[in-house]
Parts: structure tokens; sequence; C-alpha cells
């Protein structure tokens, strides 16, 4: 399964991963390799086959509705790169 | 003196410090003094806590002098890299968290503080814990105690060389396809994957979710069954984690094995395996008979669809967990002219090659025209992964494999390919994606370096796992074959 630059840069910039043109080359080498071994999957008869997102049984774990205490400002912002009082400075979203 | 310490077991150390022969602050100088003089070339630790390791040493002698303390009261080990550590950096091995500190410690930190254990440092890891050599850490590669021209494993390459060279008792790593088995296989040390949700994920910062478990590096399947025992448990913090008891591990070692059922699946032997590696495979299967086990063949066909279902899955995962990573509220930040270029230039200069590479195909197998395909298919046949082993475990207790298909490997080798890179996790990533528990035990010795045996058990059933490589451990000695470190002494 050949990719293509074109498809690398299309999911780059869906997941927001910034790239320059040699990396852009290689990832589509090495993306295309293990793509075409990852194709032997198609041979599985997975009909009435339900998926498996989970390994351990398990459903509706809940807790009870009790507010406890949670962190400080101070630890949040802790490793903030750019913050504003108690607020993470973030540059504008929409416009 | 020195030496003498190096490389025994929790189980030896524990008694050496109860009859006062030895104080933790003397054995923890020991340790930092072996990492003083080894891991400059070893590449181990990517931070080394010694202050901190002698204050916390000090608690534990007053403990121990009023009798007070357990097993791992004043027993120096170290965390891999990817464990929050309140108030010391956790990097990942990666350059986006370099100057990351948390503000909080995961769970299996805390439970090993309240048991007294001291802290030597961090270890070096793969990036984010995507890796099979250690060699894709964006600070240093880690070498193999036991040849420093090889890779010791990955993705906890740093936490199994500290081990395996003596440089910590016992350690933590973490296994999402094979990270703390494939690195103990290579290093000659004992490795657990324990069950999915059998240790709580609080604090440890994820890769795939629904396959991470943390586990123990040790020196021998005692000290595995005596980290287990304090790490193992629900904890309400990780909605992920099994509610079900923790049986006492250490009194379960004993029982033996005779009359049980062990089964070897055919696929594992085929192409790829290294001729000594096989070699020492067979040589445990004799082991095991001559223990009073029976050891039968069996098929798992769907073996040959591990690897590729694991590398749809496991990145689809990776993906979602390292959208995170985006310059805004923690680790590295290279702001652009808007927010976009703010996160694209972030991740571009924060993570390495591996790590954008199965970001990139986790992306694509979820990306619309392609999930059906890729994501929803991988899903499907891990349902026919997960029921192969849980029929095979009808008919058996364990299961007997190799852990890696080599031994390990020279630097370099397959760094450049990363297919061959993958298809070395062949034998463990079943495990993860059934989500059973998995133990590697040495067995060995070829070509000068170490084979590790796999041991496959049920769901939540650690004790059978590790009594049969207890036993495997008694008869053989393996487990006490170590490195010659004198070529990593400075001059």
């Amino acid at each position: 399964m050949a990719v293509s630059r074109e498809v690398v840069e299309h999911v780059a910039a869906l997941v927001h991963l910034g790239l320059d043109p040699s990396e852009t080359e290689e990832l589509a080498r090495d993306l295309s390799s293990v793509l075409e071994h990852v194709a032997i999957l198609q041979q599985v008869d997975t009909r009435d086959v339900s998926p498996t997102g989970h390994a351990l049984e398990m459903r509706d774990v809940m807790r009870d509705d009790v507010v406890v205490p949670s962190w400080s400002p101070q630890e949040v912002l802790a490793n903030a790169p750019r913050r504003n009082g108690d607020f993470f400075e973030v540059q504008g979203i929409l416009d | 003196m020195e030496y003498d310490t190096a490389f025994k077991t929790i189980s030896d150390l524990g008694r050496l410090l109860a009859t006062r022969e030895i104080s933790s602050v003397e054995l923890t100088h020991d340790y930092l003094r072996r990492i003083e003089q080894y891991d400059r070339r070893i590449g181990a630790y990517l931070a080394v806590t010694a202050d901190l390791a002698v204050d916390q040493a000090e608690c534990a002698d007053r403990l121990l002098a009023r009798g007070e303390g357990g097993p791992l009261t004043g027993i120096p080990m170290a965390l891999k890299d990817i464990l929050s550590t309140r108030g010391l950096p956790t990097t990942c091995g990666s350059r986006i968290l370099e100057k990351y500190i948390p503000q909080y410690s995961a769970t299996v930190v805390e439970k090993l503080e309240r048991a007294g254990a001291v802290l030597l440092g961090k270890t070096n890891m793969d990036e984010f814990a995507m890796g099979s050599s250690n060699e894709h850490s964006a600070f240093r590669p880690v070498r193999n105690p036991w040849d420093f021209d090889r890779v010791p494993g990955g993705s906890s390459g740093g936490s199994a060389a500290a081990v395996s060279a003596g440089m910590a008792a016992f350690a933590l790593g973490t296994d999402t396809g094979g990270s703390i088995r494939q690195p103990a296989s290579l290093t000659g040390t004992v490795g657990l994957k324990p069950t999915y949700g059998r240790v709580s994920r609080y604090g440890l910062v994820a890769f795939a979710s629904s396959l991470d478990q943390v586990g123990p590096i040790t020196r021998s399947v005692r000290d595995a069954a005596l980290v287990l025992q304090v790490i193992a448990g629900w904890d309400p913090r990780d909605s992920t984690t099994a509610r079900a008891d923790v049986p006492d591990y250490v009194a379960a070692l004993d029982g033996g094995i005779r009359g049980l059922r062990l089964g070897l699946p055919i696929e594992y032997f085929g192409e790829g395996m290294s001729p000594g590696v096989e070699a020492r495979i067979r040589s445990a299967v004799d082991a095991f008979r001559d223990l009073g086990a029976t050891v039968e063949e069996i098929s798992l066909p769907h073996t040959h669809y591990g690897i590729s279902t694991y590398y749809v899955i496991s990145p689809a995962e990776a993906m979602a967990n390292l959208a995170r990573y985006d310059g805004v509220r923690f680790g590295l930040s290279s702001a652009g002219c808007d927010i976009w270029e703010t996160y694209a230039n972030t991740r571009q200069a924060g993570f390495g090659r591996e790590v954008k590479r199965r970001i990139l195909l986790g992306a694509y197998a979820l990306s619309a025209g392609y999930y059906d395909a890729y994501y929803l298919k991988a899903q499907k046949v891990r349902t026919l992964v997960k029921a192969e082993l849980d029929r095979a475990f009808q008919r058996f207790d364990a299961l007997l494999a190799p852990t890696s298909p080599t031994v390990a490997f020279k630097i370099g080798e397959k760094a450049g390919d990363p297919l061959q890179m993958y298809l070395s996790d062949v034998y463990t990533v079943p495990a993860n994606m059934a989500g059973n528990t998995g133990l590697s035990v040495p067995a060995g010795l070829s070509e000068g370096l170490p084979v590790g045996l796999q041991i496959l058990g049920r769901q939540l059933d650690e004790a059978t796992v590790l009594r049969v490589g207890h036993a495997f451990e008694e008869a053989t000695g393996y487990s006490a074959d170590r490195p010659d470190l004198s070529a990593a002494a400075p001059a």
C-alpha cells in the first residue's frame, strides 16, 4: 500500500504535526512499508466478529457523586508555558 | 563489599538489612557509586536523585531500627521516566517533556514510597514508550550491559539495563507490546507484565490506553512477586483497574509445578527465530518435563496477525493520547503566528521520528475512508487473538514461548527499518492484546548473550505464572548469570 507525500501531508495536518519536506518523504516510505505488512489483516474472516476495545470485561464503572478536593490553580498552572493570573494564556482559536 | 551488594536480590538485601549487617544508607551509596562508575557508558539513567535517595534511606533505616517495615523497605530502585514523580522531572524520553515536572505521583510510585523503597533515579526509555531497542530516546541510547555495542531492548531499556548491571535492586517498567518482557529477555533479568487492570495506570503517561501496564523488572522471580504484591490492586483513581482481590503472590511461589499443564505454541517456532534462541527454549521445555509438568504443542493460528493488529491499534490509541502535547498547558511550546502554527511547530520540534511515524500511522488508520479497513478490522482480529488465547487456557495452565526471536541486536542494526523493529515484538504483543499476564525469565545464554523464556498466563493468574517461573529459576539458576562490566569502568 503505497502512501504518497500528499497523503502524509494531509494526515499530518489532521494531527497538527509540522513536517519538513525530507521528513515527509521518509515518513511516506515508512508508512508504506508498515501498511503493506498490515494489509494481511484483510485475509482474516471477521464476519460476525465484534471488535474488542478493552481486554478486561468491564461495564459502567461509576463512583459516588461526592465532591472531593481537586488541585489548586498553582498546581494546575505549574507547567504552563504562558500564564495569565489563574489562566492558561493561549492564542485565539475563534476569529 | 561494593561488588557483593551489586547483584543481590531484594530478598538477599532484605536479610542483610534486617540483621543490620548493612544499612540502607550504605546500600544506597553502593548503588550510587556503581551508577557513577558504569552509567556514563551504559546510559540507563536520565536523572539520578542522589540526595532524595539518601534521605529516603535514612528514613528507612529508622524504620528498620524499630523492627518495622516490609520486604521493600530500604531497597534502592529505579523508575522508568514515564511514571509521574511529584516534583521530579518526568520526560518520557522526549524533548517535548524535557522540562515537565508533575505535580503528583503515580499510584504505583506512592505505593512503593509507602513500602519504604529508595528512589535512585528515573530511567531512560524509548520516547513515549515507542520502541524495542531504547534507540529512540530523545536524549541518548541505552547500551546493553552484556555488550555495549548492542541494544538492551525497549522501551524499558533503561530500567532493564539498570537492574542487569547492578545499578538498581529492582525497577519499574511499562509494557504495551512487550516493553518490559523483551528488554528483560535481552538483559538477562526477570520482567513481568501483569494482567491489564491488575496495576493502576494513574500517573502513568499514556501511550496506548487499552494495552499499557506497569510491572517490575527484577533479578529473580521471587523479587518480581515481592514488587507485584506492593503495586497491584484496585485503584479508585483508575477506572480500568480490576476489582479482584490481590492474592499472596509470594506464598504462591513454592507450590512446585508437578502435574501442571504447559502449552507450546507451534507458530512461535517459525522463521525469524534464531537457532540459538530456539535451543534455549527447547532446553527449557526439557527442564519443565523434569520438574513434573506436562508440555504439549498447541496451534495458535492468529499469531501471524499479531503484529499487524498491534501496529494498527496501538498507534491509533497513541495518536489520541499524544494530542495533548500542544504547547498550551505543559511541556515544550514553540510559538507560531497563530494557535495552529503553535501546535504544528511544537509537535514538530518536540517529537522524535518514531513518535511521528506512529502518530501518522494511527491517524491514517482512523481517518475517514480507512477506519473500517484498518482500525475496525484490527479490533475484530484482536477479538479472535484473545478468543484463541482464552481457548488455549482451557487446555493449559500456562504457555511457554520465547520472549524475543533473537538475542540483543547491534545498535543501529534495525533502527533504519521500522518494520524489522516492529517484527521483533511478535511473541510479546498477544499478551497485551488479550490483556493476559506474561513473565520473561532468563533461560541461559546464546552466543554469550541472554535469552528469555516467556511464560504466559490467564488473566489475573500471575500466581501461576510466577510459580512456573520460580520453579524454572530454582532448577536452572540462570537468573544468577551476570554481565562482565569491566569494559565500562573508567580508566
